[in-house]
């Protein structure tokens, strides 16, 4: 392996572990859960991302072909991530975790409270016909 | 160079490990404790992409996969259970 492929790949993982750390400090070091869920959603994707393109380039230099494992992690990752901070989102909304003190229209919180679920509107459709 | 570099990236992501068992204990809230163990299930996959790299070989890429499919399946679960209070209605 070569000098310049080796050090494409060092860089790639070093930025990827501290994209992790960075991450995690955040989930530890945050007020708020809204503002602490924020940290590691996005920081270990794209940290992860970078471990990522590492090891694809250095599979690619042992074996000599691109192999699909690495990419359909990469597409499972980046479309799992928002669905689950999107309802982890709504369960501390639900629950009513504490929002920190100057967060801005507090009160959309209750707003969003009070959605109901759609099957409700299909019932009430239902008894209508 | 790379051997230094895989041994670095795996003392950062111990570290963060270590942080996000932090949060898991100490968590106020039950939210804030699924946030970390969906944390840790990422940063576990990074650590087995990384053992794969230090042992030159990808047989550890579906072990990575299938933790990333169970991660996102009991996030969404513990979720789901606590937002309606049953997983599947």
């Amino acid at each position: 392996m070569s000098f310049t492929v080796e050090l494409i790949i060092s860089a790639f993982l070093i930025l990827g572990g501290l994209f992790v750390l960075v991450g995690s400090i955040g989930l530890i070091r945050l007020q708020d859960f809204y503002v602490r869920l924020h940290a590691p959603t996005k920081a270990t994707t794209l940290g992860l991302g970078c471990i990522l393109i590492a090891s694809i380039v250095y599979m690619y230099h042992v074996q000599g072909y691109v192999s699909i494992n690495e990419l359909l992690i990469t597409l499972f990752l980046v479309i799992t991530a928002p669905v689950t901070a999107h309802i982890l989102v709504k369960v501390a909304m639900h629950h009513r975790v504490k929002v920190m003190q100057r967060t801005r229209n507090q009160d959309l919180i209750e707003t969003a409270r009070m959605q109901l679920p759609p099957e409700k509107d299909n019932k009430k459709q239902d008894q209508n016909n | 160079m790379l051997d230094i570099a895989v041994v670095l990236v795996a003392v950062m992501l111990c570290i963060a490990l270590i942080l996000n068992l932090w949060r898991l204990i100490i968590g106020p809230h039950v939210v804030d404790r699924i946030l970390a163990l969906d944390t840790m299930y990422i940063n576990s996959i990074a650590l087995i992409l990384l053992y794969g790299i230090y042992n030159q070989t990808p047989l550890y890429f579906e072990a990575a996969l299938l933790i990333a499919m169970l991660g996102f399946v009991s996030s969404v679960a513990f979720g789901k259970y606590l937002l309606r209070g049953d997983i599947i209605e």
